[in-house]
């Protein structure tokens, strides 16, 4: 794709200097949060970037005042239930407003796309007020419902449906494939690079989650990641090396997750495209 | 021999006697909500093991939230039917609280407000309104200004300071600039923390002015003396640079404390709640002295404020009454007591206040003695009253306005706040 | 067996026949409602109801009690207009806007291209750059605080060893909104590469090689290939980038209120966005009547932006 000329080596030196420029910039907070996570409390404000008495005693405070292991489970278990709800009901959504034409189509779409630009903050009072009522306070459920699905998923689903030929698709009906078999078995496994996109935007966005997860649970082993994240921070003051702890054991498992599951998905993606 | 009726009347004793037993059986449930902090936390639990030794039928369930999201989760619950009967506000949210419905007055029955005023310190009259008392306290708190006794002596200091311009002259001493960085502060500067209080309530006033009118409807800080006194403040930065708010780093809790416990700063004012964590964090010798004034013979003055603990319209009937004896509990002497040595936080009742081993304890004294000096500023608006304080003294460091025109600013949007509150009633 | 009943299935009816035909069309239309039937349920019932219940307090004056709520008409709006810190709030956004949207959806493009056409480590690279979003804001927001501080942080340590001055960045009402935007970019730029790297991935090479075949320059087969057909992810890029609430700049909140806590929006309310000023009003404040209002305008302002930046972006594929 690069034109008539192949690109010089020089070019490929300065392409990949670029590219190891950005992720630098990419992954330096990281690198520092790691680092200082090791630092005993008092080199936490001196300027050397590795730590001169490097401990796990922050790690071992982590992990024994609080009870990790339990959130880590929780916003697994939320996370996965509404990524598996949100790729199903994303997918046969955007299906249909891409793909098939039925009176209220741009209603429909205007309407669900209405509801995105809602700031997540306000539906939360509503939100609690209903599971006030329905006995959803500290439960999974209640954690989860507001994520089973959004307009975003849709949005997504739609965009990525319109580059699927519909030709292939009428094939699909005349070989005697209901409308489902045609969206399950001809258009669904064209988008697999979108699903997988969704999939990991969704767990993540999922994962980070935090104020409506801080409203309705108060049960402190029913917590997730980033609420009791925040239990490190009090009246008292920020104590630097417990967080970078914390945080560092709230990002590594979601980076193995990341980098097992793009292999799984994203690099089932041929890039040769559509074959006839 | 006892007659049909007389087994009829035995049979119904019986019967009654076991459903009064199990109805008194039947302990009535209140919660408790306050915000994470473990020293508060440890002494509740133990206060609730005391009150329910004593009153059987009651039981207490403390739940407790990080700081900053304390507020939110009220919001959420008390308008859904649910969430604490007794909950612990800071004072200076008790009228936006009282205004939206998140509270109700403490029954003049259990709590006259006769006794309040003659046994608790005046400054709780701050949870007055309408006539009626809507939370008390069980820990008040004053500022004070905390050294680094090390530094000090290091440098030759032998004492700290009685007026603001050996503050300066100490601080001076203390302060390191490497090549245009800060290094060490000799003074911690964060409006953002408690010294847009110190302004407000401690400068302004030994400076000669005032920052409100009796009944806190008027602003009056907008006078030269008022000018004179943020001058002051912001001068510690623009002229004498012993220190800069944002250091060591901006805006995270308790950023300025984390700085004198890491000795990158040698002098702050702070609240006697800081006490536990610089008692933790400061691996150095630490001391306390009450706040400098203007002369050596010059006016005293202090801000004083409290956490205290009221009722929610959720408390009704047989709650109401749990919730009223469980604040009765955590305000009595003995609650105080417990709560000083667990919390350090200072009685907020007249008779333990005058004890000589407090008045004159190095670290409690100085608070101590400030509080018949101190104010407590009846905020209508705390979050936006203390955001217009902060931004009139940013607004001369960080952005170049002039002390005069920068006052005058904050005291007309204060002002809007304050009609807008009073007129509204 | 019963008289009555016909054996002839749906397709055997006549042209003739009363009175609903199953037309094809119809058909269709059918299966459709079938498929949306559940994700519209699901959304009117969490997120449409809630949104008219959110909405209707923006015309009350809050109180928990319910039996408490005053009616107030528009006042609750005619406040906002004169509100200095909202019309603060609304000029920061345009500023946001300015910076950080064609930030994510330009760099992020720009950064897909490239990765796509490295040889070899695109699936490692593309983790990298995906990292900062994985990331949960608070913690990394907390983290870039720190670095960024002025006096103690590594950043400007990194600069005075390169010998530029230091820089005030989150202290400095001038600096601190620019400094915000480029840590937003910073943090979902990984999600807009991992969006373009799946809509370059359904491109078909065919097309590239006819351009090439063809004569085309680099420059010419990215403007007539691949622009049109990645067009649909880059109105999804920038339209996310705007008014998502996940990492939409309209919608911006968690990295204000971490990167500088107890003065959020500062300094000089320089970085203080909509929905911030909303959840202090609300949930500081209690006034939730007069949040909901904030929010009834932000949605009409972000429903509007996208409209225009959908008309402007969108191209049918054909």
């Amino acid at each position: 794709m690069w034109g008539s000329r192949p690109p010089r080596f020089l070019f490929w030196v300065f392409l990949y200097l670029l590219v190891l420029l950005g992720a630098i910039i990419m992954v330096f907070p990281f690198v520092w949060m790691f680092l200082t996570s090791f630092k005993p409390l008092s080199e936490i404000y001196t300027l050397n970037w590795w730590p001169r008495n490097p401990t796990l005693a922050n790690y071992y405070a982590v992990l024994q005042t609080y009870p990790f292991g339990r959130w880590f489970l929780n916003s697994v278990v939320v996370a996965i239930i509404t990524t598996i709800s949100m790729v199903l009901l994303s997918s046969v959504t955007g299906y249909a407003l891409a793909k098939l034409d039925f009176p209220g189509k741009r209603i429909v779409f205007v309407g669900i796309l209405a509801t995105m630009f809602i700031p997540t903050e306000l539906l939360v009072i509503p939100w609690y007020s209903m599971s006030v009522q329905w006995n959803w306070v500290d439960t999974y459920w209640g954690i989860l419902f507001p994520g089973l699905i959004h307009a975003f998923g849709v949005f997504l689903m739609r965009q990525f449906f319109f580059s699927v030929p519909n030709d292939l698709l009428d094939a699909g009906r005349v070989d005697g494939l209901s409308e489902f078999g045609v969206f399950w078995k001809v258009a669904l496994p064209l988008m697999k690079p979108a699903l997988g996109a969704l999939a990991i935007l969704n767990f993540v966005g999922n994962w980070n989650a935090f104020l409506w997860p801080l409203i309705v649970t108060s049960r402190r082993d029913l917590l997730t990641l980033p609420v009791g994240l925040a239990m490190f921070s009090g009246e008292a003051g920020v104590q630097w090396n417990l967080i970078t702890a914390g945080a560092t054991l709230t990002v590594l498992p979601t980076i193995i997750v990341f980098l097992v599951f793009q292999r799984a998905i994203l690099e089932s993606v041929t890039t040769s495209g559509l074959k006839g | 021999m006892l007659s049909k009726l007389g087994v009829k009347i035995l049979g119904l004793c019986f019967v009654l006697t076991l459903v009064g037993l199990s109805l008194a059986a039947e302990p009535v449930t209140i919660v408790y909500w306050q915000y994470e902090y473990a020293t508060k936390v440890k002494a509740i639990d133990e206060l609730i093991k005391r009150f329910e030794a004593e009153n059987p039928d009651i039981k207490v369930i403390q739940e407790t939230f990080p700081y900053e999201a304390f507020a939110e989760k009220v919001a959420a619950a008390v308008p859904a039917g649910v969430g604490p009967h007794v909950v612990t506000l800071y004072y200076g949210w008790l009228p936006a609280w009282q205004r939206a419905g998140y509270l109700q007055p403490l029954p003049e029955e259990w709590f006259p407000a006769q006794e309040i005023e003659s046994e608790f310190a005046p400054l709780v009259q701050a949870a007055k309104m309408n006539g009626q008392y809507w939370g008390l306290p069980t820990g008040v708190r004053t500022l004070a200004l905390f050294y680094n006794i090390d530094l000090f002596e290091q440098n030759g200091i032998a004492k700290p300071p009685e007026t603001w311009d050996e503050l300066i002259d100490i601080a001076k001493k203390l302060t390191i600039w490497q090549d245009g960085t800060l290094v060490r502060a000799g003074f911690g500067m964060a409006p953002d923390g408690q010294d847009h209080h110190l302004v407000r309530e401690v400068l302004i006033r030994q400076f000669g002015g005032t920052p409100y009118s009796e009944d806190y409807h008027q602003v009056l800080y907008n006078t030269p003396e008022g000018v004179r006194a943020l001058k002051f403040y912001t001068d510690l930065a623009l002229v004498h640079k012993i220190g800069e708010p944002d250091f060591p780093f901006p805006g995270v809790s308790g950023y300025y404390r984390e700085g004198f416990n890491a000795g990158l700063i040698a002098m702050i004012v702070d609240g006697s709640f800081a006490i536990g964590t610089i008692k933790n964090g400061a691996k150095f010798r630490w001391g306390v002295a009450e706040l400098p004034r203007l002369t050596p013979d010059g006016e005293r003055h202090n801000f004083a404020s409290f956490w205290m603990h009221a009722l929610t319209p959720r408390a009704q009937g047989a709650e109401l009454e749990a919730a009223c004896k469980f604040i009765k509990f955590i305000t009595s002497p003995e609650a105080m007591e417990l709560w000083l040595q667990m919390v350090g936080e200072l009685p907020a009742r007249l008779s333990l206040l005058s004890r000589p081993e407090l008045l004159n304890d190095p670290i409690y004294g100085p608070f101590l003695r400030a509080l018949p000096y101190s104010h407590a500023t009846f905020f209508v608006d705390e979050a936006r009253q203390r955001q217009i304080m902060i931004d009139a003294i940013l607004r001369v460091i960080r952005a170049g306005v002039s002390p005069e025109a920068s006052l005058a600013t904050a005291a007309a949007e204060e002002q809007a706040v304050l009609d807008a509150f009073w007129g509204k009633r | 067996m019963p008289s009555g009943v016909s054996d002839r299935g749906k397709g055997g009816r006549g042209l003739t026949s009363p009175p609903f035909m199953l037309t094809l069309s119809r058909r269709r239309a059918l299966w459709a409602y079938a498929f949306i039937f559940l994700p519209l349920l699901l959304f009117a019932f969490f997120r449409v109801y809630p949104l008219f219940q959110a909405f209707h307090l923006a015309f009350i004056r809050w109180h928990a009690d319910p039996g408490q709520r005053t009616f107030v008409g528009l006042d609750n709006f005619r406040r906002l207009f004169g509100d200095p810190r909202f019309l603060q709030a609304l000029r920061n956004m345009g500023l946001y806007m300015v910076l950080a949207v064609p930030g994510q959806v330009i760099l992020g493009l720009a950064l897909a291209l490239v990765l796509n056409a490295l040889p070899r480590g695109r699936g490692f690279f593309r983790a990298i750059y995906f990292l900062p979003y994985i990331t949960p804001a608070v913690a990394i927001s907390w983290a870039w605080s720190f670095m960024l501080s002025p006096h103690l942080g590594v950043v400007n340590r990194v600069l005075r060893w390169i010998g530029l001055p230091a820089q005030p960045f989150l202290t400095s009402p001038a600096q601190a909104l620019p400094t915000v935007a480029a840590i937003v970019v910073w943090q979902y730029i990984g999600f807009h590469i991992v969006l373009f790297l799946a809509a370059l991935a359904n491109i078909p090479k065919e097309l590239y090689e006819a351009a090439r075949i063809d004569g085309a320059s680099a420059w010419a087969s990215f403007r007539y290939v691949t622009l049109p057909l990645i067009n649909p992810t880059l109105v999804l890029s920038v339209v996310m980038a705007t008014g998502s609430p996940t990492i939409g700049i309209l919608q911006l909140f968690t990295q204000v209120l971490n990167l500088r806590f107890y003065d959020p929006g500062g300094p000089l309310g320089s970085t203080a966005t909509v929905v911030i000023y909303m959840y202090q009003v609300g949930f500081k404040r209690f006034e939730l009547g007069y949040a909901s209002a904030i929010a009834v305008l932000l949605f009409i302002i972000i429903a509007v932006i996208t409209l225009i930046q959908y008309k402007l972006t969108a191209r049918r594929i054909d």
